[in-house]
């Protein structure tokens, strides 16, 4: 309880020195306008701000060994934070600032008014595709090689019970990790796009056959769409999914294509909703009608008028669509119904090592494997959000 | 007054068709099992007698029409079956008689567990998330706003599980807070029980809170171009009423909105972090019983899950008809 | 109007404003002086994209987002408001200086009642208290003649029609008692017969507290009988300005020549039809529904080739269901279209690609009538492909001829995209695609509505030439009775469905008319500064606007 006393306490003094801060600003500058408009609440927010900051420095740079000679783990999983956040903010301006200087001018221009969160984005999913192309070349051996080694620690010093050969050790039954985490990005992230692209051609060509047709065509498509999304679509997966393993049976990679299918319907549905909703704001225009009063037929009318004024939200639809079935899928595997062994995939890996967790205090980075794999899934929604909603923010036109 | 009674009456009817239809669609779904019930129970050894009597006692044998009408009468009136996980149990040991666990009975406590999370999640996220939501907006644009964008991007973006395995990292493991463990029984005090509820609650929080947050934010925005809020704010009325005179009465429909999809996203997130916090909740059973493939409990939790969606979906149609003005006083 | 400084309320010198357009700032007001005294009515006039409502927000010390003033300064009664803090800016809003907008609908918040939204500002100020502030909203809603002034302020927005919202709009802004108004547009949005009712209630309210006030229009008219002085703006600079009956009579500059020239245009008569021609499109006895409603009720008129041929009427008159019914999207429920005598199947499905090439659209809002993605030659090329067959440099030849026609060069437009053009090349690449079918007949849908006058005015006379060279027929759908004068051949009157009166232009113009004909032609502002007065003396207050109509039905 005492706490939450210190975290009030800390507030009100917050309060105070927001109140001194804007006092003090008004009479250093003179009543500027800046200072002078202020609201209390935002000079709250600056001083506060502004204590954290330092916190968090003062805390960065507490030493990693506690005096009992354990490292302290907080310590480091911070420092390992900011250390990766600013190498990757390094990164991605780096990568913007190459952008705006190599390529088109059309390229050129795009990076120029690119934000830092969005070249990142773009930076990452650049990583993420190489490594899952590559992941043959990269990884150091097969996904389903099993060493003899078993359990080995990250890190390779073998006093610590590591092995050089396995930088980040070896798993319960000896597969090296390194390699099944960059054999996971192929599995993992190839089997998302995938699905992606199915429920895409499904649900695109159905809506937006719907949204010029309309009629029963519509009506019918529109209520089955709406029943089936009115079962949460994680829930619903599980569903399909177990009838789904009694008829793959022991034939686990069949398991895998079913689940493709499945998620894929699943997601289409929303798809479907997109592109109706979006081809119908496109038929509605005075050059649909022009065209249809010309006489033009059905094709013409959707590949020719429609779809190219539709590109822009379906393509940040594509990004969205590819997060969610990502991490249904990731979700999936976690709960042990998704991708199969022996593919590495990230959502069965946190499963798997998710009790190192709690030797965070002997070995951070054992504990840091589950979170490995689970961060690996994290950033690259977090990439490919990022990238969308800087896409929704151009085509929308806001400057708000 | 009248439109809107018939509006809502029409909504109604509409939410309990629907859920008519989704029970059709679960039970058609399940009946596409290959093969046989009684023999996947049983498996290959089983007597010819045994599978017959199996069938029997778990109604098998009656056509899919008939079965449906008995399964959805029975669930109208709070029975959902037996579990076949028990009736395979009781057959092995060949006490056929004994009693036998129903899925009401198996589901009942749980279903209250999981209420009490998704309860505790609720009263924290949702005041938060609007409070947060209405604070970006007026602060748009400021560094507080776009540290929230990026925060709340991150953590939609995030896996249920990446967040769960964080908390338990810094508030479980490195400092001993909260229990990491969430093993709930009745009967246990409430402090005790919300203590160690308050880690897959927080979970919970993160990742509805920032898309609840986003879309308040967003909706304020929408309407803040509006020319009635330009006008407002000529009148020469101060920021904070603007906001919440002006802009908050007509935002209410898409935040209710934006409240209760998040509340029903909860219940898929329900599952992953269950299983994460071995949370004794409707989502881990049924996590486990699609595992163990036990039919009855995974048809009777799916239905509980989709009549909880579609009720949260409804609440939110009817809340968001009975705000708009334009409905509430017709012309 | 004494030229004392004790009388001076509003200066703003050497005001330069700028807006941001992508990554830059673009100027938007380049050094605009103005300056208003207690109790005058300026008025502010000029096309779209001049900054008229810029430079009004401007007078308040306000700027919507994205907008800024860069340079000048702005003193309202001895204040500097640019430099004044927040708060006595917010002193100053509402209670001394209020805000008429454009759209009353959209301006009042749907969410509360209007003598809520009244009250507000009196409240929020202290200038009165709530009970006052209501009772005194009733008084001004009884001087701006609103119907029900003790019960109307209970309703909702949605709950009241445009023209009485727009007036309480005004009594809203009078509130406080201010001592300056700016309108923003405040009739634009409204029906000719509505527009006359709140211009006559603003002016009497205005004069009545003797509220300075600035008037921001794009007509020349009515601004003629709002204003006492007039200031000329084009595309964020001063033109000029002089007090209105100067204005009017003696514009020195050429620009403001121009405008009052455009209302002149008009085209020489046509000899009348020779009875028995076969019109080329004849709408027989058309009865039409959306869903089970009636919208058209047994509409007929016939349109000869060569001729333009004018519905009027105002918004839900049935004029465009009346088009919707000729091309063949709403299929009548009863009656017949005829093209050259010969009956057109009903759906324009069923319609063969002959029939569907005779008969061609121009639509009103030419930024939805183009597809954004395609470039010019391949919006006009299509139909030439189309229709014509032609492919390749055929193709090509046909298209820049066409380009040639709207008087575009066409080298420097076949690859553009419709983003890249102004409203009114938009417009003529709208009347190149009709024309590319080679049909017999257009109909235009309020082709010049959205548009600044002088470029209206060409688009007007290049269909006019048009008409004269390739013998087509139009049907001239619109509201703007100065375009009926200029370009029509006969004219007819729509109301709720129904065609009140036909006949030749001349005839039209000429009384004796049917009541709604007269009073649609006698609300339509002229230049006269005195015609509003005259009006108002002639027919008394309560025989215009919504007011008279209700007494026809």
């Amino acid at each position: 309880m005492s706490g939450m006393v210190w975290f009030v306490l800390y507030l009100a003094a917050v309060a105070v020195g927001g109140w001194v801060f804007r006092f003090a600003g008004q009479t250093a500058t003179g009543n500027k306008p800046f200072f002078r408009d202020m609201p209390l609440a935002v000079a709250f927010g600056y001083v506060l701000g502004v204590t954290l900051a330092i916190l968090a420095v003062f805390y960065y740079f507490q030493p990693v060994m506690t005096e009992q000679g354990t490292p302290d783990a907080g310590v480091t999983f911070f420092r390992w934070a900011v250390q990766g956040l600013i190498i990757f903010a390094i990164a991605a301006w780096v990568f913007r600032l190459l952008g705006r200087n190599i390529g088109t001018a059309g390229s050129k221009k795009l990076f120029r008014q690119m934000p830092l969160t969005a070249s990142f984005g773009i930076l990452v999913i650049l990583i993420y595709a190489f490594v899952s192309i590559f992941a043959g070349v990269i990884a150091p051996y097969g996904q389903e090689e099993i060493f003899q080694q078993v359990n080995a620690l990250p890190g390779g010093n073998a006093a610590t019970g590591g092995n050089p050969d396995h930088i980040l050790g070896t798993d319960q039954i000896g597969r090296d990790l390194l390699s099944r985490l960059i054999y996971g990005a192929q599995n993992t992230v190839g089997i998302a796009f995938a699905t992606t692209l199915i429920a895409f051609f499904l649900g695109g060509s159905l809506g937006f056959l719907a949204a010029t047709l309309q009629g029963v065509l519509d009506q019918v498509l529109s209520r089955a769409v709406d029943v089936l999304m009115a079962i949460p679509s994680l829930i619903f997966a599980l569903l399909l999914m177990t009838i789904a393993s009694a008829w793959a049976g022991s034939e686990k990679w069949l398991l895998t294509v079913y689940m493709v299918l499945i998620i894929a319907v699943i997601d289409s549905t929303r798809v479907f909703r997109l592109a109706r909703a979006v081809g119908m704001n496109i038929v509605v225009m005075d050059y649909i009608e022009a065209a249809k009063l010309r006489g033009e037929g059905l094709g013409y009318l959707i590949f020719k008028e429609i779809l190219p004024n539709a590109t822009a939200p379906l393509l940040a639809e594509f990004g969205l669509r590819f997060c969610f079935v990502f991490l249904t899928i990731a979700s999936l595997s976690f709960l042990g119904v998704g991708i199969q062994p022996p593919l590495a995939d990230w959502g069965t890996m946190v499963r798997d090592l998710s009790q190192f967790i709690n030797f965070a205090a002997f070995s951070p980075l054992t504990a840091a494997l589950p979170l490995m794999a689970a961060g690996a899934i994290a950033l690259l929604t977090v990439a490919v959000n990022f990238v969308v909603d800087w896409m929704l923010y151009r085509s929308s036109g806001l400057k708000e | 007054m009248n439109s809107v009674l018939r509006i809502i009456l029409q909504r109604l009817a509409l939410g309990v068709l629907t859920l008519f239809i989704v029970s059709i669609v679960i039970f058609t779904a399940v009946n596409m099992l290959p093969g046989d019930f009684a023999q996947a129970i049983l498996g290959q050894g089983a007597t010819p007698e045994a599978v017959a009597a199996i069938r029997r006692d778990l109604g098998l044998d009656q056509p899919p029409i008939t079965r449906y009408f008995q399964w959805l009468g029975g669930a109208l009136q709070g029975d959902l079956g037996n579990s076949f996980a028990q009736a395979n149990f009781a057959s092995f040991v060949g006490d056929d008689s004994g009693a036998r666990t129903t899925v009401a009975a198996q589901i009942a406590p749980r279903f209250a567990n999981t209420m009490f999370l998704a309860g505790v999640t609720a009263a924290i996220a949702v005041p938060f998330a609007v409070g947060l939501g209405i604070l970006a907006a007026l602060y748009r644009n400021s560094a507080f706003d776009k540290a929230a964008n990026v925060s709340t991007l991150s953590s939609i973006s995030s896996p249920e599980f990446f967040m769960a395995y964080i908390l338990i990292l810094f508030l479980a493991v490195l400092n001993p807070i909260l229990p990491s463990l969430s093993n709930i029984y009745d009967g246990m005090p409430f402090s005790e029980r919300l203590q160690k509820t308050l880690l897959p609650a927080l979970t919970l929080t993160l990742v509805v809170t920032a898309h609840m947050m986003r879309m308040t934010r967003a909706a304020i925005i929408n309407l803040l171009a509006s020319p009635y809020i330009e006008m407002a704010r000529l009148k020469g009325i101060s920021p904070m009423r603007v906001i919440v005179k002006h802009a908050l009465p007509n935002a209410l429909a898409p935040i209710i909105n934006v409240i209760a999809l998040n509340l029903a996203y909860l219940i898929t997130g329900v599952v992953v972090v269950e299983v994460v916090f071995v949370y004794p909740g409707i989502g881990q059973l049924f996590v486990d019983s699609v595992k163990i493939r036990d039919i009855p409990v995974v048809q009777a939790c799916c239905l509980i899950f989709a009549a909880a969606y579609i009720l949260l979906n409804l609440t939110a149609d009817i809340l968001s008809i009975l705000s708009n003005p334009r409905l509430r006083h017709p012309k | 109007m004494q030229d004392d400084t004790s009388r001076l309320l509003v200066e703003m010198r050497g005001i330069y404003m700028e807006g941001r357009s992508d990554e830059t700032w673009t100027p938007i007001i380049k050094g605009v002086d103005l300056t208003l005294n207690k109790g005058e009515v300026l008025g502010l006039i000029g096309e779209s994209g001049a900054g008229k409502s810029t430079l009004g927000l401007a007078a308040m010390g306000f700027t919507r987002d994205g907008v800024r003033i860069s340079q000048g300064s702005v003193h309202f009664d001895g204040i500097d408001v640019l430099r004044a803090s927040a708060q006595t800016k917010r002193q100053l809003l509402g209670k001394r200086i209020a805000y008429v907008a454009q759209s009353a609908a959209a301006s009042f918040n749907p969410a509360h009642k209007i003598i809520d939204q009244h009250t507000e500002a009196p409240v929020q100020h202290g200038v009165m208290s709530r009970s006052e502030s209501a009772k005194d909203g009733m008084e001004l809603y009884r001087k701006l003649r609103l119907p029900n002034p003790e019960e109307i302020g209970f309703r909702y927005p949605h709950q009241v029609s445009g023209g009485q919202l727009q007036r309480a709009m005004t009594a809203m802004a009078m509130a406080c008692r201010p001592d300056l108004i700016i309108f923003d547009e405040p009739t634009t949005a409204l029906d000719v017969t509505t527009q006359i009712e709140v211009l006559a209630s603003i002016r009497q309210i205005v004069d009545e507290f003797d509220t300075a006030a600035i008037y921001i229009t794009h007509d020349l008219a009515v601004v003629a009988q709002m204003a006492d002085r007039i200031k000329v703006l084009l595309k964020g600079d001063e033109v000029e300005e002089a007090d209105t009956r100067t204005m009017l009579a003696h514009p020195t500059q050429d620009y403001t020549k121009s405008l009052w020239a455009v209302r002149e245009f008009q085209r020489p008569a046509k000899p009348p039809v020779n009875t028995g021609a076969t019109p080329v499109i004849s709408v027989q006895n058309v009865t039409a529904a959306y869903g089970k409603i009636d919208v058209l009720h047994d509409v007929s008129f016939d349109i000869h080739e060569g001729r333009t041929v004018a519905v009027v009427g105002e918004s839900g008159s049935g004029k465009s269901t009346t088009a919707r019914c000729i091309t063949g999207l709403l299929p009548p429920r009863i009656g017949a279209i005829e093209l050259d005598g010969a009956a057109l199947p009903l759906d324009y499905r069923k319609r063969n690609k002959d029939q569907l090439r005779q008969v061609q659209m121009i639509y009103q809002m030419a930024d939805t009538a183009l597809n954004p993605r395609k470039s010019i030659g391949e919006i006009i090329g299509r139909p030439v492909q189309f229709y014509m067959g032609l492919t390749g440099k055929q193709k090509r030849k046909r298209v820049e001829e066409l380009l040639d026609e709207i008087e575009l060069p066409a080298d420097q437009y076949f690859d553009r995209l419709p983003s890249e053009l102004s409203g009114g090349q938009k417009q003529r690449i709208g009347i190149a695609r009709a024309l590319a079918a080679e049909p017999k007949f257009i109909i235009c849908d309020e082709v010049t509505s959205a548009l600044d006058q002088l470029v209206a005015e060409g688009i007007l006379r290049l269909l006019a030439r048009l008409q004269d060279d390739l013998k087509l027929s139009y049907m001239f759908i619109t509201h703007d009775l100065a375009t009926v004068r200029s370009i029509a051949d006969e004219v007819v009157v729509m109301k709720n469905g129904e065609v009140v009166e036909q006949g030749p232009k001349r005839d039209m113009f000429k009384p004796p008319h049917h009541a709604y004909t007269d009073l649609l032609l006698s609300s339509v502002p002229e230049m006269d500064p005195d015609w509003l007065t005259n009006l108002l003396k002639e027919r008394g207050v309560d025989n215009i606007g919504d007011a008279a109509v209700e007494k026809m039905s």
